[in-house]
């Protein structure tokens, strides 16, 4: 392709504060419309904002986690626009004197590190929501005036998969720092993107256009594509883009117009009197980045070095905190002979019950004692591989351990030799001709042996073990 | 007999105790003055209004319970709240302002009218009021001064006992000088601005509106201090302002700036302010002249912030939520119906005055003028503190006259913005600088109109314009003036048959 492609992404982060950004209501989500306001939030002739503390720490934590210099200085910027969602007609956000500035994050591309700039990080109000009915419009205010952190990157992106692959490291990021749900869903992570076009070696940016209504991080994926390839067309065709805002319609799969540039808004910016201006001590920057936990990109190499996991394991264990948090108890904590045996089940069937359920592993209930536990009793030979697996089902669906389980449901594995060698003589004895084949080498013939002997013990017998004696029994 | 209502709280407050006098009878002396009077003066705003509730009734009377009238931007709970304006109509907040509940909370009852203003205090005649002009109870054809005329007039009428006011760029001191009363406007910060309906953030102060210095200092130390729900009020600790009334301005060092005695000073008003600054020399304070140079920048610097920041204010006025909300007829527009009801509810809701203002505040804060308007004149704010800053190094206050004029005529300058906006070229450089001002009667001129002397001093030291104030004031007659009001004959023949 002789274009290349150049993509900024503007990322909006609900923070998980307890309550609103400027006023003392709850952020609870999902409540009644109109039931999480208050004279402050609703902007009523009289009210002052007052800046919540928390919400300013979770700020300059994501801003310290993704590189950033922290502003000695620091202040809010009224922002004018005449909405009916927008209370007071103005939002208070951060213009000149953002929080944060000048970070970056380094994402894979085909294993290669990719450095993507991130310009600024800032701290504003969230508006409300509109409901259209057939003739009027109706306002939920229980969003507006909660906390909104605002991500902006420099335009790094190449493709739609860096954008991609920025987005699901920015939000495994965020995650850790438990400072957001970032649920796409509930609108707690919410991004727009500017693309533009322009042949490989040129210097000057294209004209860009603005996406939005992208609901899901494929959706951005997709739009960018479709976008990139909108423009490419109409330069192939010798037409040029219109700088403009589109929409994406996620049933069609394309863009749509929504407003052009040329009618943008003058928001007429001006430093926000009614909250002091910010200044930050070098302290109380120390104070928060001790706060920071070992973040995805750190504990993936980690996880490489420490546990000699491959590199696709460890980038399904830490993807999530607490769930990389428990695999690491649990490969610390195994006492057992091979720890490949704790990272196949951690990926394996604990994940897949995980996903069944729409929870992550740590939330099943099952403790890593617990775990360990039944994995020590496949690696003794107590518990088959398929009775184990039952066994964890029901972990998970009563609570019990591994141990009371078995013994109720009496699934422990046999591999009491002298028992087990009175089956095998059984079924040597009443298979002569199967016998004969493998004695002649056809080494299948065995499998058939074993399977005999497992449904003689009803699937209790420790397969390893039936194998050896069967072997020894035939070549002997 | 002189009528309860006319004395000062401090008086009522002792008569109250020594049961001289019981809180009924307070309150009836009162409502008796306003029924008389406020035909005339119109000081108080939708006295018909059965809406606002009458809280002065829901107290239990003690010796603090001196009914307390507020300005019609100062926000009660339950209560009609409307800057004056046709867009506010009908609005009342579901909240008190910070002030209020201070004052609740130490029993004092909040009066149930509120007082008349210019429309959201734009405005230094109360002229821009939608409920029409305060009249001065000193001459009835002249204004009360504005924008908190009706607390100055009702305070000066005895339709008040005292009253809270705002001022962001003299809206409290001009109006208490032009009807013969004390007025102070706190250092910002001092005083929370919570529950205020805001015309200019960075400027606006809430501030006592009383008969003499005592009752000042007294209302001072109940609404100062500290607010958790405001961001600007500073944590420094409230002293008691009535330990600080003695009269002893022995080596008190004044300032008389020069630059407040020039071109526009009307000369009667002049004579008589250079008179009092005789006065407190002769009581011992030393007296020196100094400069603020950047004095003449004041006004222009105070009319781009103050409309900025009320352009970013008002612009909650839309007609969504409360106040008035005015639907344009259907079918003729291509706009949307939302941005037809804004521009019809703001066309129909505000006055003159506030869309002036709207415009030129909106203009200042536009991409490509914002430098050169709003941030230039930020600069110049600082420079007019410094200007402060250095001779309060040397002096403890500084002694100006608090208008270039008395009260002018009803409607004389009301087709003239410039000349109504230079009116408070004397008041306005406190505001910009956040430092507290207070004005005080000092005499009269020869048609009987008060005149107000300004003393200002640095942030946050209130006690000392109190003591210089009190020391003036122990030692002049001129708080204890009080004009003349003829009963109307027919209300005084419908009391007698009443």
């Amino acid at each position: 392709m002789d274009y290349e492609i150049v993509i900024g992404l503007e990322v909006h982060i609900q923070l998980s504060t307890r309550t609103k950004v400027f006023c003392g209501c709850s952020t609870d989500f999902g409540k009644e419309p109109n039931t999480q306001v208050c004279p402050v939030c609703l902007g009523l002739p009289g009210v002052l904002p007052v800046l919540n503390q928390t919400a300013l720490d979770y700020s300059i934590i994501v801003g310290l986690a993704l590189n950033c210099t922290i502003s000695e200085f620091s202040r809010f910027d009224r922002k004018h626009y005449y909405y009916p969602d927008l209370p007071k007609n103005y939002q208070i956000s951060q213009y000149e004197y953002p929080l944060c500035q000048n970070g970056f994050l380094d994402i894979n591309i085909n294993d290669q590190p990719k450095r993507i700039r991130i310009r600024r990080v800032h701290l504003e109000e969230d508006a409300g929501k509109l409901l259209h009915q057939e003739s009027i419009s109706l306002i939920d205010y229980n969003r507006t005036g909660m906390p909104l952190l605002e991500i902006v990157t420099e335009p790094d992106i190449s493709s739609p998969d860096e954008a991609y692959e920025y987005l699901l490291l920015l939000k495994s990021i965020i995650k850790y720092l438990g400072v957001s749900d970032c649920d796409m869903e509930k609108g707690s992570l919410r991004c727009d993107a500017n693309i533009s076009v322009r042949r490989f070696g040129e210097k000057e940016l294209g004209t860009k256009t603005e996406l939005k209504n992208m609901n899901s991080f494929k959706a951005v994926k997709d739009a960018l594509s479709y976008e990139a390839n909108r423009q490419i067309d109409l330069l192939r065709q010798g037409l040029s883009v219109v700088q403009e805002t589109r929409l994406w319609n996620p049933e069609q799969e394309i863009t749509v117009a929504m407003r052009s540039k040329e009618e943008a808004k003058d928001y007429r910016y001006f430093p926000e009197p009614d909250l002091p201006p910010l200044y930050f001590k070098q302290e109380y920057i120390q104070k928060l980045k001790n706060r920071i936990p070992e973040l995805p990109d750190k504990k993936y190499r980690r996880f490489l070095t420490e546990y000699n996991l491959r590199p696709m394991d460890a980038q399904v264990l830490v993807a999530e905190r607490d769930d990389a948090e428990y695999a690491e108890q649990c490969l610390q904590r195994f006492k057992g002979k091979d720890r490949r045996i704790v990272i196949n089940w951690l990926i394996g069937p604990l994940s897949s019950e995980a996903n069944e359920r729409k929870l992550r592993i740590c939330q099943l209930n099952v403790s890593v004692e617990g775990f360990l536990n039944l994995l020590e009793l496949i690696e003794q030979g107590r518990l088959s591989q398929l009775a184990a697996k039952q066994v964890l089902k029901e972990m998970i669906n009563t609570g019990k351990g591994a141990q009371e389980i078995i013994k109720s449901r009496d699934l422990e594995q046999i591999s009491d030799t002298t028992y087990l060698e009175s089956v095998v003589a059984e079924v040597v004895a009443s298979n002569p001709k199967t016998c004969q084949d493998y004695q002649q080498g056809k080494e299948n013939a065995l499998m058939f042996l074993v399977g005999q002997v497992m449904k003689k013990t009803k699937g209790k017998a420790n397969p390893q073990l039936v194998q050896e004696l069967l072997r020894n029994k035939l070549t002997n | 007999m002189i009528e309860p209502c006319t004395l000062t709280a401090h008086e009522l407050m002792r008569r109250l105790i020594n049961k001289e006098l019981s809180f009924a009878e307070l309150l009836t002396s009162l409502k008796n003055r306003i029924r008389l009077f406020d035909n005339k003066i119109n000081a108080y705003v939708r006295k018909n209004d059965v809406c606002s509730a009458a809280s002065a009734a829901e107290i239990s009377p003690s010796g603090l319970s001196i009914p307390v009238s507020l300005k019609d931007n100062i926000c009660t709970k339950g209560n009609n709240t409307e800057c004056c304006s046709k867009i506010l109509a009908g609005f009342k907040p579901p909240y008190d302002a910070t002030v209020v509940a201070k004052l609740k909370a130490h029993g004092l009852p909040i009066f149930e009218y509120k007082l008349n203003m210019d429309e959201f205090a734009f405005g230094s005649s109360t002229e821009n009021s939608c409920f029409g002009p305060t009249r001065n109870p000193w001459d009835l054809e002249r204004v009360a001064g504005g924008s908190s005329g009706g607390a100055a007039a009702a305070v000066a009428s005895g339709e008040a006992i005292w009253a809270l006011g705002s001022d962001t760029g003299g809206s409290i001191r001009q109006p208490a000088s032009f009807c013969g009363v004390v007025g102070l406007k706190p250092t910002y910060g001092r005083v929370s601005r919570y529950g205020l309906i805001a015309f200019a953030s960075s400027l606006d102060q809430i501030g006592p509106i009383t008969k003499d210095v005592r009752d000042c200092a007294f209302l001072l130390k109940l609404i100062s201090g500290y607010d958790p729900l405001d961001s600007t009020t500073k944590d420094i600790p409230v002293p008691d302002y009535t330990q600080s009334l003695d009269p002893w301005v022995k080596d008190i060092k004044i300032g008389i700036p020069k630059e407040y005695f020039v071109k526009g000073l009307d000369p009667e008003v002049k004579d008589i302010v250079e008179e009092a600054i005789e006065f407190l020399k002769k009581l011992g304070a030393k007296v020196k002249e100094v400069s603020l140079p950047h004095t003449e920048y004041a006004v222009a610097v105070y009319y781009i912030i103050a409309t900025a920041e009320a352009s970013s204010n008002l612009a909650r006025f839309d007609g969504v939520q409360y106040g008035l909300r005015s639907l344009p007829k259907e079918g003729h527009s291509h706009e949307p119906r939302t941005v037809a009801m804004y521009k019809k509810t703001r066309g129909d809701g505000f006055g003159e005055e506030a869309k002036r203002r709207i415009l030129l505040g909106t203009f200042a804060l536009s991409h490509g003028y914002y430098d050169a308007y709003y941030l230039r004149a930020l600069k110049v704010r600082t420079l007019i503190k410094k200007d402060f800053d250095r001779v309060f190094e040397e002096f403890d206050c500084i002694v100006t006259p608090t208008s270039p004029t008395v009260a002018f005529y009803i409607g004389e300058r009301a087709q003239d913005p410039l000349s109504m906006y230079l009116s408070d070229v004397y008041t306005i450089s406190a505001n910009l600088a956040g430092i507290p001002a207070i004005s005080l009667p000092c005499g009269f001129t020869k048609k009987g109109l008060p005149v107000g002397l300004q003393i200002i001093s640095r942030p946050f030291n209130e006690e000392l314009l109190l003591r210089v104030a009190f020391s003036y004031e122990d030692n002049t007659p001129w708080h204890t003036m009080q004009p003349y009001l003829k009963p109307p004959q027919e209300d005084f023949l419908g009391e007698l048959r009443g």
